[in-house]
């Protein structure tokens, strides 16, 4: 059966971690390749790296950070932030990445999910969908770390992607992110239920049983969090368990 | 020394393949790993693996636009019986036919097709992604100490189906059954990426690298 993965995600600022790892094993809490090995030997099922900080400059910290990533953790690496061009996804993926992201350029143009998909497999290309509520029942897509509105629906912005080749989309609630009040599920099942690709849930986690309720009510096939982790509130491994008490299939092996 | 090459035929991500094949050879003392799209490199392997991200006729294009890459490949495995690794389209390239975007001919060495996954609960997403439980079904020395409930990261939205049963090593169940390995004699092939399923994964690849057929 298939399990419903639990994905750490590391916010990355010029090659550091930006909110900080906090486990007290770690030699260096700022580089995101100790923080990355901790979450491979802590069962984490994927990994995200966001580049925050996204510019033509320093791409190169990423790649380097991508490549000293899969030479150490031999489980799926995600990596967004930044990604404008079927040639920047090529250059993550020959990196070490697993999976690139797109955001602000698919809004911008979706046909570049498009592009990318013919030539990587839809398999490799995320879309990350930033949405805020504006009444109920409807989202809008937002940019720019949620502060421009662009008046796109984000339930169709999904369809859209999805039918020009995205293979999974990150879903995160502007509304909820940072605010550790639980994901958006009615957004998550909106979405969920519009696309055949999976969905990672993102934005707002604050307890373990919001995991939960991202699976069973929002349908999302995958949940990611920051900080619950990164603080040490919660480890992985506590949280498969809270799931699986739940009932959700969960790798604990 | 023996060599293992990991076949460039620029399709995806051959970086991680290439780590986790490098990091078990230093661990088994298994010799050199190293990544090359040149048919004489292909010739003087001891192993090949070939691994593979995208669509089938691009994956196949691909191949067939290294001149003397796919002869290589076939001389080295059908004729000299040089252990193979398939991982994912690589895998799939194995089978006889790819049913992707339009039919494309494989390579022939497993009876089967490739074909979509059509899961029977229309609940279940497509692509198949994320770790799922293996059950395992047949014998291979490269699934030494690999056992049913072992967990494997797929990513995948076709499968091969295999005329032999007896060819089917391993499936996962999706709403219905996923064929997760298929071999036979020297050759093995996991639709799974191992390089990315951690212990279990990295056993197969250890597995791969010491067998002397």
């Amino acid at each position: 059966m298939l399990k419903t993965r639990i994905i750490p995600c590391l916010d990355v600022k010029e090659g550091r971690v930006v909110k900080g790892v906090n486990f007290v094993d770690l030699v260096d809490a700022g580089d995101p390749v100790e923080a990355a090995k901790a979450y491979d030997a802590a069962g984490a099922d994927e990994l995200c790296f966001l580049d925050i900080n996204a510019t033509h400059e320093n791409r190169g910290t990423m790649y380097d950070l991508a490549t000293r990533t899969a030479e150490q953790c031999f489980m799926p690496l995600t990596i967004g932030g930044g990604v404008r061009t079927p040639e920047d996804v090529r250059a993550l993926l020959l990196a070490g990445a697993d999976k690139v992201s797109f955001n602000s350029a698919a809004v911008a143009n979706p046909d570049v999910v498009a592009k990318s998909a013919e030539r990587f497999g839809s398999q490799c290309i995320v879309v990350a969908i930033d949405a805020k509520t504006v009444s109920p029942g409807k989202w809008e897509i937002f940019t720019h770390g949620g502060r421009k509105p662009t008046g796109i629906d984000a339930v169709d912005f999904a369809r859209t992607v999805v039918a020009k080749g995205a293979g999974e989309i990150l879903l995160t609630s502007m509304d909820r992110d940072g605010t550790r009040a639980g994901f958006n599920l009615p957004l998550t099942r909106a979405i969920s239920d519009a696309v055949h690709v999976p969905v990672i849930a993102s934005g707002g986690v604050g307890t373990l049983d919001h995991l939960v309720e991202g699976v069973t009510e929002g349908g999302a096939s995958a949940v990611l969090a920051a900080s619950i982790f990164h603080f040490g509130d919660f480890t992985i491994r506590e949280a498969k368990e809270h799931m699986a008490a739940a009932g959700i299939p969960v790798r604990l092996n | 020394m023996s060599l293992t090459v990991v076949v460039d035929y620029e399709s995806g991500n051959l970086h991680s393949a290439e780590k986790a094949f490098q990091r078990m050879a230093a661990e088994t003392g298994a010799g050199e790993v190293i990544i090359s799209g040149r048919p004489e490199d292909v010739a003087r392997a001891d192993r090949i693996v070939l691994p593979g991200d995208g669509a089938y006729p691009a994956c196949k294009a691909a191949l067939e636009g290294h001149s003397g890459l796919q002869e290589a490949i076939e001389e080295a495995v059908q004729v000299r019986g040089r252990p193979f690794m398939g991982i994912c389209i690589g895998m799939q390239m194995m089978a006889s036919v790819g049913r992707e975007y339009r039919d494309t001919p494989g390579f022939d060495w497993i009876a089967g097709e490739v074909v979509p996954i059509v899961p029977d609960d229309p609940a279940l997403k497509v692509p198949h992604m994320g770790w799922n439980d293996l059950i395992v079904t047949g014998s291979h020395p490269v699934l030494e100490g690999i056992e049913t409930g072992d967990h494997a990261y797929f990513v995948h939205s076709y499968q091969v189906v295999v005329r032999d049963p007896a060819e089917r090593l391993a499936y996962a169940e999706y709403g219905g059954e996923v064929t997760a390995i298929i071999g036979r004699d020297t050759m093995i092939g996991t639709q799974f990426h191992p390089e990315k399923s951690q212990h279990a994964g990295l056993r197969m690849i250890a597995n791969f690298l010491t067998w002397a057929p």
